[in-house]
């Protein structure tokens, strides 16, 4: 697992309060995770703090499965 | 009109949580206040507070990730994790459980507060300041919003009735209680949740009463003399933290359940003073009116009544006010009951203050206990009925009365009677 995914993921076991071993590369945020949109927009901000990056809102509303969080950070640092 | 009794009771407070627990340590003449250690208090004239103790609920401490998920916490403001442990013991404690959707349906919530989330709101609009809109969480505004303590407390066990919140500064828990009460006689509910939840000691609210000149600042090395209602040396009241909860239910459902019942809430009383923003009318008539309306639906004589738990914040002026006011409603008797202010113990717990004496009122009854005022050492002139100094009493409590008075001239009573 890459840097960027292991951070993701602990993050996202932080803030949804889940099992790591939930949090798959396919997992949904609302779908599979239990989040809600305001979770979800959390979640984002926190996916900023921690990469130092912006994610403008029209990316962010694209942003529904850990993969696609995983994605957006690496193709963005 | 429906009777209504009370059959669950929580509590969070400088005492401590669990109402035994507290009731214990409240009868022992302990106190909460200590000096403030979380904040930086260098700089504020009042540097000491009625304080939730950390710890387990089973050492009788507050441990929030006992009582609110983890994953939650950060969507609340802790005024409403409070109220959330405080609930969760009430419920528990009246052991309801809803079975079907028409019980759900029939169980509301009415939890109020006086500020809500002050040091939640604060630190916001410091986040705002410093690092601009895009790092304010989703979660500000509902994590502050005073009703979302209703909202929080609905959504964990599913009681879709009222669902509805008081503010009335620091008469706030007896208006809840008195208001649910009164949605339970109307027929809206057979079941209410209800109470107060406080928890605006941080550096804003300290500082924002402390420049009302609200505050007790001769006492900052003695944290536990502060709070000296009625006294000659009194000089301000203490805040305190933590929320009082009650499930009250309609008679019949709670017989009809089995359910161990501590008291019948009997009459509610509001008034306001028309007067001044913080100050009590001089002639005490607000809280006279609020004791004689709450008498009106009661139904029993005033001679009936047994203890008083007062408003008593220790300010120089309100304490003489109420004690004039229940010397004038109870004429000969006001020298036959008994009047206790638990605010010389935990502090002034503003919107939550009403609804943690109302447990200790129905504790008075339910054991016949007085808990004591504390710090009354020199009372002022005339002081002279029996303010349960220093130490607790006993004695056979039937009917007993509390008080709130806030600001902005709001006035609340309510009198509990015995199980019927």
């Amino acid at each position: 697992m890459s840097d960027v995914a292991e951070r993701v993921k602990s993050i996202v076991v932080e803030h949804l309060g889940v099992d790591a071993d939930k949090v798959t590369d396919n997992a949904s945020f609302i779908d599979d995770l239990g989040a809600d949109s305001l979770d979800t927009v959390e979640l984002v901000m926190a996916f900023e703090e921690e990469f130092g990056c912006e994610i403008p809102d029209d990316a962010a509303e694209k942003i529904a499965t850990v993969k696609d969080a995983i994605d957006f950070i690496e193709a963005n640092q | 009109m429906r009777r209504v009794v009370v059959t669950g009771l929580g509590a969070v407070t400088p005492l401590g949580v669990g109402v035994d627990h507290v009731w214990n340590r409240l009868l022992d003449g302990a106190s909460g206040i200590k000096l403030i250690d979380s904040f930086d208090v260098s700089d504020l004239p009042a540097k000491i507070a009625g304080l939730v103790p950390a710890g387990t609920y089973a050492d009788g401490g507050y441990d929030p990730e006992e009582w609110v998920d983890k994953k939650d916490l950060k969507k609340m403001d802790v005024f409403i994790a409070y109220a959330m442990a405080a609930a969760k013991q009430a419920v528990e404690d009246a052991g309801w459980q809803p079975e079907d959707q028409d019980e759900r349906d029939r169980t509301g919530v009415m939890i109020g507060s006086g500020i809500g989330g002050l040091g939640g709101i604060s630190e916001g609009s410091k986040l705002l300041a410093e690092r601009g809109p895009r790092r304010l969480s989703p979660f500000f505004i509902p994590a502050n919003l005073i009703n979302l303590a209703s909202g929080f407390v609905s959504i964990q066990y599913g009681f879709r009735g009222p669902n509805h919140a008081v503010v009335t500064a620091c008469a706030t828990g007896t208006h809840a209680i008195g208001d649910a009460a009164r949605l339970i006689m109307f027929g809206d509910a057979d079941v209410m949740v209800a109470g107060g939840t406080e928890s605006a000691v941080c550096r804003i609210g300290l500082a924002g009463f402390a420049a009302a000149r609200a505050l007790s600042t001769n006492f900052n090395e003695t944290p536990e003399k502060a709070s000296r209602p009625w006294d000659k040396d009194r000089d301000g009241f203490v805040m305190g933290e933590g929320a009082g909860i009650v499930v009250l239910e309609e008679l019949e459902h709670a017989k009809a359940r089995g359910a161990k019942i501590y008291a019948e809430v009997l009459g509610y009383g509001l008034s306001g003073d028309a007067y001044h923003m913080t100050a009590p009318s001089e002639d005490g008539s607000g809280g006279f009116r609020a004791m004689e309306n709450a008498f009106r639906n009661a139904g029993i004589a005033k001679e009936k009544i047994d203890y008083v738990n007062a408003h008593g914040t220790s300010t120089p002026l309100g304490d003489e006010i109420e004690l004039g006011a229940v010397k004038r409603l109870f004429g000969d008797h006001a020298y036959k009951l008994a009047m206790s202010s638990t605010k010389s113990a935990i502090g002034h717990l503003l919107g939550a203050a009403g609804a943690v004496e109302a447990i200790f009122t129905v504790k008075a009854i339910q054991t016949g206990d007085l808990p004591p005022t504390l710090n009354l050492d020199n009372p002022s002139e005339g002081c002279d009925i029996n303010l349960v100094a220093h130490e607790a009493q006993q004695r056979k409590v039937d009917y007993a009365l509390s008080n709130s008075f806030g600001f902005g001239g709001t006035n609340a009573s309510v009198i509990f009677g015995p199980t019927p």
